[in-house]
């Protein structure tokens, strides 16, 4: 199945935006892991940008980030939001007040636990009223975002907005999922090319399991990517970046892989 | 821009099932509504002081996940959740359908798309009280279970592990219209080949998060809920697991099949926890499914509403579904019986509405006596026996985040 990107938005460390930092991913500039992102996301109001988790920043930066670069309308354009946690932060505030024995939580707390609370902040700033998904699939919550952009720009035409990211959960969560950096990354999907498309991809599910899983190549890189489920886009962001055809492959769940042909559409 | 679609071709759902405070299964499903006996009753879970009634399914504190399966595999899943999504699986001969779509596809081809809005919570809430006093470290036993039990997707993880499939998996998860939405994901992913089939519904079930939390919302009654009743002061819990086989329409064994006839998805983009005032969000999801099936308003015999008994949804779903279709339709909401089961909510009254076109009747208001004079719709109060070609079902959640569903028969 064909795709075009014509948008990107990354933030990580030593990763902060697109423009700036995709010569890392090449090799070409040296990787900063010390680099502190700081999302901005100004394109949430003032009173929804003091209200919202940290994590739905990150998303909504890297989604702004995108949008502004595909130069689109946000309005027109549908989202997938995947996360393989979401809301660490509000759910460990949330479960440490319902172990008091008052149990008094705050109402706002309360409807930010929702996983698609990124994805609901992302609507209320841009005021799209286009279709919008949260998911998780663990570890393949990428891939899984990917084939369900896929599969709506391929039915219901028009553009899906991509956000995966994930963040390491505060303690004493971190046990239960010790991801140590956080990662988010964006993309403008389109089932037909436009003058803003920087590549194509062609996407295949495949049960052969022989297939190798496409890694990266600085260490630190590496690490970031299999520590953190949002940077296991890290091998496709580092093809678009290449400008070159490159063969990138995912691991999806335990008995698949998704196969993605990248082709820039201008050098 | 969104460019003009076409007509979805239908999916039939071969097998579906449905869990919840009204029974296990199909049968004592259709007993309740044809009763009108409702599955609310006072809050017993656990040590909850909230005054209100709750939907809740019997006997979940007591088996295990593991509970009749030789897969030791599938004891790490064990929490409240799962059990429910366990019991589920085991009603109507589900699994069996599901194996059955297995040997004919093949594991690779068959996906699991289900909807849930907390998953396993009750097990980290439980986690929180047994915090190492001096440390504040939550249990062994829980953390290395995280992954099974609370984690957005371990309900896909086990229903798939369950029924032995390996075809592309997902949790969906937007607040209270997730389950609706598995059936939009998994029509695309049959549409574009990703799979040949797809087990799609959810499971949603009690926990302190949700009571705690819609009662610090002021939006949960203290009496069974009364939908789009005069007086209605809020919504009621409850809790639910419903499983359905989609396949395409050429495996529809009579005709007579309940089948997906269209989806509609939207957000309100506007706030949180409120409605968009004039339901825009919901016109546009409506509008969207009747597109998708090729139908006209008045082709609907009868909408399931979102129904929550909230002063606000009633309100502005009212006004979204009388600009949308003839104040003559029919309509009702189903959440006197079951309570609302949150992201099981589409899956739910999927289910429903299946029933009312299998046995030709549609449920009346339960709870409600006075319908609040300032709706505008066509406000059923009692069951009405009545041929039912076509079904509108609407679900909308936190965020804003909405889906309608049209269900006919072939």
């Amino acid at each position: 199945m064909r795709l075009y990107v014509n948008g990107i938005g990354m933030i990580g460390p030593g990763l902060v935006g697109w423009r700036d930092h995709q010569a890392v991913l090449t090799g070409t500039s040296p990787y900063r892991e010390t680099m502190r992102p700081e999302p901005v996301a100004s394109i949430l109001p003032p009173n929804e940008r003091r209200r919202s988790s940290d994590i739905v920043r990150w998303a909504v930066h890297v989604a702004q980030e995108a949008i502004e670069q595909a130069q689109v309308n946000p309005r027109e354009v549908a989202t997938v939001f995947a996360s393989s946690c979401g809301e660490t932060d509000v759910l460990n505030r949330l479960c440490t007040a319902l172990a008091t024995p008052q149990r008094v939580i705050s109402p706002t707390l309360f409807h930010h636990s929702v996983h698609n609370a990124a994805a609901g902040y992302w609507g209320i700033a841009t005021g799209s009223q286009q279709s919008s998904t949260a998911l998780s699939c663990y570890d393949s919550s990428l891939c899984a975002a990917l084939l369900d952009a896929a599969a709506y720009v391929h039915i219901e035409g028009g553009l899906v907005l991509l956000v995966a990211y994930d963040l390491p959960p505060p303690l004493p969560l971190y046990a239960t999922r010790p991801l140590r950096e956080g990662f988010a990354a964006a993309f403008v999907l389109a089932e037909t090319p436009g003058q803003h498309s920087l590549v194509q991809l062609d996407l295949s599910l495949s049960d052969d399991l022989s297939l190798n899983v496409t890694s990266m190549e600085e260490a630190g890189l590496e690490t970031l990517r299999s520590t953190n489920p949002a940077a296991r886009s890290l091998p496709l962001l580092a093809a678009i970046a290449g400008h070159r055809a490159t063969p990138v492959c995912l691991e999806y769940l335990e008995y698949q892989r998704l196969s993605i042909r990248v082709t820039p559409c201008r050098s | 821009m969104k460019c003009e679609k076409s007509v979805m071709a239908p999916l039939v759902l071969s097998a579906y099932t449905l869990v919840s405070a009204l029974g296990k299964g199909l049968e004592p499903t259709y007993r309740a509504l044809r009763d009108r006996r409702s599955g609310l009753r006072p809050c017993d879970f656990e040590d909850v002081g909230i005054k209100t009634y709750i939907g809740r399914v019997d006997g979940l504190e007591d088996s295990s996940a593991g509970c009749g399966s030789t897969a030791q595999e599938l004891e790490q899943f064990d929490c409240r959740n799962n059990r429910l999504a366990l019991l589920g699986l085991q009603q109507d001969r589900f699994m069996q359908a599901a194996s059955e779509a297995r040997d004919r596809y093949g594991a690779h081809r068959v996906a699991v798309i289900l909807g849930t809005s907390t998953s396993g919570i009750l097990e980290t809430e439980h986690a929180y009280h047994e915090r190492d006093p001096q440390t504040g470290v939550l249990p062994a036993s829980f953390t290395s279970r995280y992954r099974y039990t609370h984690n957005m997707f371990s309900l896909a993880h086990f229903v798939r592990t369950c029924l032995n499939l390996r075809g592309p998996a997902m949790v969906i998860s937007t607040a209270c219209s997730s389950s609706a939405k598995a059936f939009a994901t998994a029509s695309r992913f049959i549409e574009t080949g990703f799979c040949d089939a797809a087990i799609v519904g959810g499971v949603d079930s009690l926990c302190l998060t949700t009571l705690y939390g819609f009662s610090s919302l002021e939006l949960m009654s203290s009496d069974p809920c009364r939908p789009c009743d005069e007086d209605r002061d809020g919504l009621t819990l409850g809790e639910a697991a419903g499983f359905a086989l989609l396949e395409k329409a050429d495996r529809a064994e009579h005709s007579g099949a309940v089948a997906l006839l269209g989806y509609g998805e939207s957000c309100d983009g506007y706030h949180m926890s409120h409605p968009h005032p004039e339901g825009a969000g919901a016109i546009r999801a409506m509008h969207d499914a009747l597109r998708r099936s090729g139908l006209t308003p008045g082709d609907i015999d009868y909408i399931n509403l979102h129904g929550t008994a909230t002063r606000a949804n009633d309100s502005i779903e009212d006004k979204a579904v009388s600009s949308v279709f003839d104040l003559s339709t029919p309509c009702s909401s189903t959440k006197g019986w079951t309570g609302h089961t949150l992201g099981a909510a589409g899956i739910t009254e999927a289910v429903i509405a299946a029933m009312c076109l299998t046995h030709s009747f549609v449920p009346g208001t339960l709870n409600t006596t006075r319908v609040d004079p300032n709706l505008r719709s066509y406000v059923l109060l009692e069951n009405r026996e009545q041929p039912v070609r076509r079904v509108l079902s609407n679900i909308f959640g936190f965020g804003g985040n909405n889906c309608s569903m049209i269900l006919g028969t072939l």
